[in-house]
């Protein structure tokens, strides 16, 4: 087995090319799957029999939540690979993952907030599940605040890849302490959103918005991770060739 | 990065020259063995500390300022206080271990002894794990020795204060180690306060939880071994991991 696809994989202009390539192979499917998705849901979707409309913001909602746990997996792998081989480009996606996976989480809290306001009558309420999305957004926040904290790029992005490390072994035990804490503190009052089997005209939209901001992540990762590319080795000789060219 | 001296004589010389009484059994070969070297870490980080008393009031200062906001802020009516002393004595013993942070490596890394430390040959795992109980031991015991006074001072009965200090002690290890991980990473950084909180205080929210749960219990007088042992767990975690990232980090900041 030859590992050179591997090792090309890790030069950042084979990389910076292969970026620009790739992009449009990710951007179309994810417009297209997010279009129809948008349609399928808010449009060709019954209401609920119980929540009525209002069910609909669960197409942008868990599709951000869904993204913003995937962004971080993504950024702690890719960290671990750059800190383990010292490949540079590696920590350059773990550097572009995060301003993606801060807006996604963002995104998930806003939605979450917007719908808990017709279903629970506020719009905050310590769900662990809200709870722990706020969490991952400070998570976020501590990676990006590290990583502008520390001027020098190799240590910025070795430092900040063993905090994403870190934060991926403690995801999981805080996302236990926060279950545990709130079954114990909570009365069960709170409407819980039932997930029995949903309806297929629902589910069928839901799939496309989840499989269209997977792929639309995929489309942003790798125009920022172009544009990381570019500001790293901004003094290498074979940006004065893609820029002039 | 500046080399004085040879590497092996690190940790050894820089332990030793304040800690010569201490019978070493193996202080004639360069390499100590690992809990050697981590213990003369340890006796010199104490002898350190209290060198500089004051510097280790701040933190229980702090923690009793802490206490005090709350009857201020809310009201001054004990029956009120019992009921969110938990969250009082948590929240403060939270924010006290991370304004004591600060001192964990700050001093060091400026005069050296972490280059020395990492230069040593010896295992900078071993090393931090030895400063980090240093650390404990000057900020997080006695955080947990005063908890039940400030617990006190909130309408709390006596009958809980086992249960409280036993709560604080496990919990502010880990709450040592999680930090060590923190201070390591934002080693160099100027200003950092504001940004060893934001790395620290998420991955410090568990221990909140158990610890908080624990000094419910203790309070109320229920059950208070599973949330303890809970926060043991985390604390064993933290043992067997912490140390490692800190090292890391440490070395990462070196380069």
């Amino acid at each position: 087995m030859t590992w050179t696809w591997f090792h090309r994989l890790g030069s950042p202009p084979y990389i910076y090319a292969l970026a620009a390539r790739l992009t449009p192979w990710f951007a179309w499917p994810a417009a297209l799957l997010i279009i129809g998705g948008l349609w399928g849901g808010l449009v060709l979707a019954p209401a609920d029999y119980q929540q009525g409309d209002g069910f609909r913001i669960i197409y942008v909602h868990a599709p951000s939540a869904w993204m913003s746990l995937m962004v971080y997996t993504t950024m702690a792998i890719a960290a671990a690979v750059g800190l383990i081989w010292r490949i540079k480009v590696a920590h350059a996606v773990a550097a572009s993952c995060a301003p993606i996976g801060a807006s996604f989480t963002f995104a998930a809290l806003v939605t979450g907030a917007l719908w808990g306001e017709p279903m629970w009558g506020t719009y905050w309420e310590w769900d662990p599940r809200l709870t722990s999305e706020l969490i991952l957004l400070f998570l976020y926040l501590g990676y990006m605040g590290l990583r502008a904290g520390l001027e020098d790029t190799q240590r910025a992005d070795r430092a900040s890849a063993v905090l994403a490390v870190v934060g991926v072994v403690n995801v999981p035990i805080i996302h236990y302490s926060v279950t545990w804490w709130n079954s114990l503190h909570q009365a069960p009052s709170v409407m819980r959103l039932a997930k029995p089997t949903m309806a297929a005209s629902m589910l069928v939209p839901l799939l496309m918005m989840l499989l269209g901001f997977t792929l639309f992540f995929g489309a942003v990762l790798l125009v920022r991770l172009r544009g990381e590319v570019l500001s790293r080795e901004r003094s290498a000789s074979w940006i004065r060739e893609v820029v002039s060219a | 990065m500046s080399r004085f001296g040879s590497p092996a004589a690190g940790v050894v010389a820089q332990a030793g020259a304040t800690h010569t009484q201490q019978s070493m059994g193996w202080a004639g070969s360069r390499q100590a063995p690992l809990l050697d070297a981590a213990r003369l870490a340890l006796a010199r980080d104490l002898q350190l500390a209290f060198r500089k008393r004051g510097q280790l009031v701040q933190p229980l200062a702090f923690f009793a300022m802490v206490t005090m906001l709350f009857p201020l802020a809310i009201s001054p009516e004990l029956a009120r206080l019992r009921e969110i002393a938990p969250g009082v004595l948590w929240a403060g013993a939270l924010l006290a271990s991370l304004l004591a942070l600060e001192f964990l490596f700050r001093d060091d890394a400026y005069d050296g002894t972490l280059e020395q430390y990492a230069l040593s040959g010896q295992s900078l795992t071993w090393l931090m794990f030895a400063k980090t109980a240093a650390h404990w031991l000057l900020t997080g015991l006695p955080l947990a020795l005063m908890a039940p006074l400030a617990a006190l001072s909130l309408g709390v009965s006596a009958a809980a204060v086992p249960g409280i200090v036993a709560s604080v002690a496990v919990g502010s290890v880990a709450l040592s180690l999680i930090g060590s991980i923190g201070a390591a990473l934002t080693l160099g950084i100027k200003r950092s306060g504001a940004l060893l909180s934001l790395l620290t205080l998420p991955l410090s929210l568990p221990v909140l939880i158990f610890g908080a749960r624990a000094t419910q219990l203790a309070i109320s007088g229920g059950p208070l071994l599973a949330p303890l042992e809970l926060l043991a767990a985390v604390a064993v975690l933290g043992v067997t991991l912490a140390p490692l990232a800190a090292a890391a980090a440490v070395r990462i900041s070196l380069e």
